[in-house]
């Protein structure tokens, strides 16, 4: 251990290059104070008040200490084994199938491990064009989701129980009584439609009650990108982006790289162009944005503004791109600058650049985005157009008008709402709630017993998507046969089911009413079955990718522009008044769907409410997010709006947002490079009955947003009050003190001179150790991070929980520090708090060949294996934590308490079981998945071959977007994780304290406009 | 020496007028003829009641786990390695007054050495709850003990926390002897004065057949005398390998040479300040002041001087050695420690050494 005579200096490059958080940048004494309190916590130290009753029990316990030690948690349980073996499941053995999982109207195709019968984890399907293997965390929480005990159970009407029949019997008579009609009383709601089946299901429905109206409102669907795409080419079009072919890429808002159709894809094929050893292929990313979002944090420029603002300087890039009629003009000429080297920027790249409007940004927006595309000679080069994904592209917000309308004149009589929780997500001027009141007779099918089934009589539990037949399409139109791979838990059903319900053949079941439309559809009958067959193996259908097309822009773009109605966006119509300096006396709100928990949707989920969100790393909370200059004005004397620090427990001064005429409360967070003057606020929270997880979790946003600002608006005023809310942010967790953790530079830096990526920083030679250099015959596991292409979307913290059966502690520990990811993604800023670069790191367990863990152990629990893992040995724990006190990295987790669930039977099918499940008082980290390993070792045994490179990929680098993580077999030259780890950008963490990692980094490289600077 | 404490009229070690028998009477009568006055039993009332809390703290700790003590990830000990490293360094003043000062022929000790060394008992006693508690899984901490088992594994030996296991287990052993020898002839005595039966039946076993012949007092001296020379070296060692548990780590201000001196001066420090804590209210009570004299007070008062500079020498190497490392994490610490932290708040074991020190 030579710890203490290396020495670390960063003088070159500045005292602190990089930091966490604000006070570290500032230096500030009393956060330091507050970092090193030893008790991280004001709240009270016992969990659980013990109660009088609970205090006199102890006390009779108390007298049985000395024999009370049976306290691991032994399950009396019989084994039963199979009588009749079913086909192709050899026990032990998993078996994965393909199917696609549906959100905001795309599906994503996935690959979903299941053991005996039971799915428990969830990957990514490599054939899939919007997955490539690589999954996003609603995907890898699915699994979570699935088994959630409080999800509806029964179907209900009016609180009691009936059976489905009962339900078939209520809906066939209201649907006879709208026969005369014509149905004109019955209106459907649905989310975006992502299912073929299902829509040509509803068509047939129509086309027998023609007066019936069918309604979308889905807020996880790209509203304003379909409304963007009609206002510049007449008619409802898809993009897809080839960010593969883009050299330099402009982002209005847009967060391709956080989420949305496509998400996966555009980050694989964004990072392959950020690969600095081929520097002549980097491309440049330009973005603008309001909150600060994964895609920003990638950018080589980013420019926070307002929402309302992007507009303004997107018309000032469009008209320097754009032939003919001009915009407005900049509203504040310091963009003027941005804005010219973006234009020229752009320009140099005709036909290989590529300009991306956000969901946040109204239509216009997306409209100059098409425009600048066709100008620069983009459209078919690196944007594609194709037919829509969704089956029936609507504007939704009028179509949810219009029902509301429909329902308060009292013309509906039938209402039947086909998953989502339109009373909690709906614009709340349109009081959709009330509004149901009017209509007869309700029904609600969702996966939740929710806020809208409140107000229903009937409540009909939907089959999860792992537990129905259906199918979707891809962002590019390929079609998925989405295959169940358990019977429904609680006896749900599925959309299709309950459309069957209405027609004539109420009794047909999904498999056949899917299966039917696609051998309709498929002209060789005979062949069918082969073709079906082969659809449900691939989880993909062949070539069914829409072809591109050819759209004509509606000319004069600029001219239609500047007259458009833009309801979207009251705020940046060319009225609004130029920023002044005074700070404007209200402020504008912008609304974002949340990173984690989505519109609500996944509320209940834990795996979600505890992860990170990127950039905030808040949890289990939303909060009214601002700049860190804003928050300092908004400190009223003498109390401070926000109190950063103590081991991740922020306390925050309670403001209320008000925003025409209504108000919320929420807690104040700041983060930096969110513009001044204006607040994000995260919908998703704040739900009435989520369920036992999601139920209180922050603040419900849906409150104040309105139909005319359904992603932002001005006019927001925020109100201090008495009261303070703690937030979990571990941001403030695990703090590394300033040390070379990451490590940046810019290309130009790079190509003159790559070893510049490690100046200032020494790691010592290998002769540094008393023992014998230790020679690993046969495999030596490493692992390579790459810093340049993470994204900070946590994909990889998901899967890692997933796979590795990791309990969720909930916002109470998460508070004291204790919280149990193996994978942890750090984020670095450098530069200024305005606008810093920002970068992520995923700090699972480096593996140390000199691991100073494995020598503390009394009891050689965690122990060295021949191919260089540091092995955990959960039995042999006694939990002394002396481990984790000398892991320099602090990647190991303790059991402080019983966290896992040892009750809940549904939650105990979610479970791996190639991985134990700890007990309390045990200590686990990251095992480089060794059950992954060992399974691909046992196979390349039976074929006496060695185990080939890729074979064995970690649970978190399977589900990486970007391909940021490579594991595999160091001894072999050849490997992916031997040529990342030869490269000149690899560098060890800590490596002065001569700990050996196995996994190592590669250093940032940013790809600079040398007109804007660094 | 002795010829400058009687030229410089140093109070005595014993007060005028008094002779073995004297001493004998009034000693004795402590135990065999006060009546055991009230407060004694509000005392004890007190100390059991606090005992049974402490039956009740750990059985909670036992059925939630050690999250109720408020650790964490950085900071896994805390609350548990602090109270086993001061309760192991208070019960070095007693070995040190019973072996060192022997050796050395302070004569003056033997008025203090026998509560002196009950202390070290209890405090090793009170030591030795934490570690075995500290544990995620007290039920299987006998898996730090090398004993013959089926699963053949032994403790790991290059962890401190197993040297801690040997230290604090010998160093139990050996003061549990050494006062029991030592208290074998006053045994006897008590055995021959008691008035009842039971007490000349529990003493008399207690005492092993003392006779108090020239023979029982020559191995006496030579067994008290070779117990001592056993202990002398405990005195430093088991707190240096408990220093080991931080300064064997990589941790910025725990990897340091220093800690091994600088705890056994702070355990030999804060020892002294118990047993004057001790000592003060017992002479009081029990009308000992004959017998501890003001001279007992200076000198253990000196001892706490002297370790007490050891221990401010201590604290000014760790922070010269962390400036002259030019490492700016080791420099961080010690400033972190003395300027940032105070009272309740210091994030690490470290603060065992500060607590051991500033206990007075």
């Amino acid at each position: 251990m030579t710890g203490s005579h290396t020495t670390t200096t960063k003088g070159t490059r500045g005292a602190r290059p990089f930091w966490r958080t604000l006070d570290e940048q500032a230096d500030d004494p009393k956060f330091v104070e507050r970092l090193y309190s030893e008790f991280p916590s004001e709240i009270e130290a016992i969990t659980d008040p013990v109660a009088r009753r609970t205090f006199l029990k102890l006390m009779g316990a108390s007298l049985a200490l000395a024999g009370v030690t049976a306290c691991t948690r032994q399950p009396a349980e019989k084994i039963v084994p199979y009588v009749r073996q079913p086909e192709e499941l050899i026990p032990g053995k998993p078996l994965f199938y393909a199917t696609a999982m549906p959100l905001g109207g795309v599906a994503t195709g996935l690959l979903v491990e299941s053991h005996e019968g039971r799915p428990t984890k969830i990957e990514g399907n490599p054939l899939h064009p919007g997955s490539l293997g690589a999954t996003d965390v609603f995907a890898q929480a699915a699994i979570l989701g699935l088994y959630d005990p409080d999800r509806s159970r029964t179907l209900t009407d009016l609180g009691e129980i009936r059976p489905w029949s009962a339900f078939l019997g209520a809906i066939r008579a209201a649907l006879t009584a709208q026969q005369p009609l014509k149905g004109a009383g019955l209106r459907l709601l649905t989310e975006s439609v992502h299912s073929p089946t299902l829509a040509a299901q509803i068509r047939e429905l129509l086309s027998h009650y023609p007066s019936a109206k069918w309604h979308q409102w889905d807020p996880a669907s790209p509203e304003n990108a379909r409304a963007g795409a009609r206002l510049a080419f007449g008619e409802y079009v898809d993009a897809q982006y080839r960010f593969d072919q883009a050299d330099v890429i402009l982002s209005l808002d847009a967060d391709f790289l956080g989420g949305g159709p496509g998400g996966l894809r555009y980050a694989r094929d964004f990072a392959s162009r950020r690969r600095p050893e081929q520097a002549d292929r980097m491309n440049r990313l330009y973005a603008i944005e309001s909150m600060p979002t994964p895609t920003g944090s990638r950018a080589d420029h980013r420019l926070p503004l307002k929402p309302s603002e992007v507009e303004s300087v997107a018309w000032a890039i469009a008209d320097a791109v754009t032939p003919g009629p001009k915009g407005p003009g900049l509203q504040n000429p310091a963009h003027a600058k941005w804005s010219e080297a973006v234009a020229k920027d752009l320009q140099a790249h005709r036909g290989r650049s590529l300009v991306i409007a956000g969901d946040g940004q109204p239509a216009t927006v997306h409209a100059l985005a098409h425009a600048m595309n066709a100008a620069l000679g983009n459209a078919g080069k690196t944007v594609v157009y194709t037919q829509p994904v969704e089956t029936e592209p609507v504007h939704q917000l009028d179509s949810v008008r219009d029902l509301v309308a429909d329902m308060n004149a009292g013309k509906v009589d039938l209402l039947v709402i086909v998953g989502g929780n339109p009373v909690y997500t709906a614009p709340v001027d349109l009081e959709f709630g009330e509004a149901m009141n009017n209509v007869q007779l309700r029904v609600h099918l969702s996966l939740y017993d929710d806020e809208t089934s409140e107000r229903c009589q009937w409540q009909i539990p939907e089959a999860h998507f792992l537990e129905s037949w259906s199918d979707a399409r891809a962002y590019d139109g390929t079609v998925s046969i989405i295959q169940p791979l358990i019977a429904p838990l609680y006896g749900g059903k599925s959309a299709h089911e309950l459309l069957a319900a209405m027609s004539d053949r109420p009794e047909r079941s999904a498999y056949d009413i899917v299966r039917e439309f696609w051998s309709a559809q498929d002209g060789a009958q005979n062949e069918f079955e082969a073709s079906w067959r082969r659809w449900l193996h691939d989880g993909v259908i062949a070539n069914s990718a829409y072809a591109p097309k050819t759209v004509t822009l509606q000319s004069p773009v600029a001219g239609r522009l500047s007259s458009v109605d833009s309801r979207q966006s009251p705020a940046s119509s060319p009225q609004s008044p130029a920023p002044s300096p005074q700070p404007p006396a209200t402020i504008e709100i912008s609304f974002r769907n949340d990173p984690c928990v989505l519109d609500g949707r996944f509320a209940n989920n834990g795996w979600l409410q505890e992860l990170p969100k990127p950039i905030t790393r808040l949890t289990w909370d939303n909060a009214i997010i601002v700049s860190p200059a804003t928050a300092a004005k908004l400190r009223a004397e003498g109390t401070p709006a926000f109190e950063g620090g103590e081991h991740g427990q922020i306390l925050s001064l309670v403001f209320e947002v008000k925003y025409r005429g209504r108000s919320v409360r929420g807690a104040l967070f700041p983060v930096v490079g969110h513009p001044d003057d204006c607040v994000t606020v995260h919908l998703g929270y704040g739900c009435s009955r989520a369920g036992h997880v999601g139920t209180g979790a922050g603040f419900n946003a849906n409150a104040i947003r309105t139909s005319d600002a359904l992603t932002f608006g001005a006019g927001a005023k925020l109100i201090a009050t008495n009261d303070r809310a703690t937030l979990a942010c571990t941001q403030y967790h695990h703090l590394m003190e300033g040390r070379g953790m990451v490590r940046a530079v810019t290309r130009d830096e790079y190509v003159r001179d790559p070893k510049s990526i490690h100046e200032g920083d020494e790691t010592p030679p290998k002769i540094i150790t008393l023992y014998p250099e230790v020679k690993y015959e046969g495999y030596k596991w490493g692992m390579a991070i790459d810093v340049n292409a993470c994204i900070g979307c946590n994909a990889c913290v998901v899967g890692c929980q997933a796979e590795n059966n990791i309990p969720v502690i909930g916002k109470e520990q998460v508070l004291r520090g204790r919280e149990m990811h193996w994978l942890r993604v750090d984020t670095y800023y450098r530069g200024p708090a305005e606008n810093p670069e920002t970068y992520f790191q995923p700090v699972p367990c480096m593996q140390c060949e000199n691991a100073p863990c494995e020598v503390v152990c009394p009891v050689g629990a965690t122990v060295h294996s021949s191919e260089g893992l540091n092995d955990m040995v959960y039995n042999r724990c006694v939990g002394t934590r002396y481990c984790s006190n000398n892991c320099p990295y602090k990647v190991r987790r303790f059991n402080f308490l019983l966290y896992q669930d040892w009750d809940t039977p549904s939650l105990k099918l979610a479970r791996n079981p190639d991985v134990t499940v700890r007990s309390r008082g045990v200590m686990e980290k990251c095992t480089y998945c060794v059950q992954r390993i060992n399974a691909a070792k046992i196979e390349s045994e039976k074929e006496d071959r060695s185990v080939r490179d890729g074979e064995i990929k970690t649970a978190c680098q399977q589900a990486c977007p970007a391909e940021a993580i490579v594991f595999g077999n160091l001894n072999d030259p050849n490997s992916r994780v031997a040529k990342l780890q030869s490269e000149v950008r690899n560098y060890s963490l800590l490596g002065e304290l001569n700990t050996r990692p196995r996994t190592t980094y590669l250093g940032a490289v940013r790809n600079v406009n040398p007109e804007l600077g660094a | 020496m002795a010829a400058s404490h009687r030229s410089q009229g140093t109070p005595p070690v014993i007060a005028p007028g008094h002779t073995f028998s004297t001493v004998t009477d009034k000693i004795s009568a402590i135990v065999l003829a006060r009546k055991t006055p009230i407060g004694w039993y509000a005392g004890f009332a007190a100390a059991f009641a606090l005992t049974l809390l402490l039956l009740v703290s750990l059985t909670y700790l036992v059925l939630k786990g050690i999250g109720i003590w408020g650790n964490n990830i950085p900071i896994g000990w805390a609350f548990d390695l602090t109270n086993f490293v001061w309760w192991i360094g208070i019960g070095h003043a007693g070995t040190l007054i019973s072996a060192i000062l022997l050796l050395l022929r302070q004569t003056w000790r033997t008025s203090i050495n026998r509560f002196a060394e009950a202390m070290t008992l209890f405090a090793v006693a009170c030591a030795s709850i934490f570690p075995l508690f500290h544990t995620g899984r007290p039920w299987l901490a006998y898996w730090l003990l090398p004993y013959p088992n089926t699963m053949n594994v032994w403790p790991q030996f290059r962890s401190p926390i197993v040297w801690d296991v040997f230290a604090v287990s010998t160093y139990a052993t050996v003061s549990l002897l050494f006062w029991f020898i030592g208290l074998i002839p006053d045994l006897a005595t008590l055995r021959d004065r008691s008035q009842s039966k039971t007490g000349r039946i529990i003493y008399g076993m207690l005492a092993m057949g003392w006779r108090g012949s020239a023979h029982h007092w020559h191995r006496y001296e030579t067994a008290y005398l070779l117990l001592a020379g056993l202990a002398t070296p405990l005195v430093v060692s088991v707190h240096t390998v408990v220093s080991f548990d931080f300064a064997i780590s990589i941790l910025p201000g725990w990897h340091t040479t220093i800690f091994p001196p600088y705890f056994v001066a702070g355990a030999i420090y804060s020892g002294f300040a118990m047993v004057l804590t001790l000592a003060i209210p017992i002479r009081a009570v029990y009308q000992l002041e004959d017998f501890i004299t003001m001279r007992h007070l200076q000198n253990m008062a000196k001892v706490m001087l002297v370790t007490g500079l050891i221990v401010a020498y201590g604290y000014m190497t760790e922070a010269f050695i962390a400036w002259y490392s030019a490492d700016k994490y080791e420099g961080f610490v010690p400033i972190n420690r003395m300027t940032r932290s105070s009272g309740r708040s210091d994030c690490s074991c470290r603060c065992c050494s500060c607590s051991c020190a500033s206990c007075r």
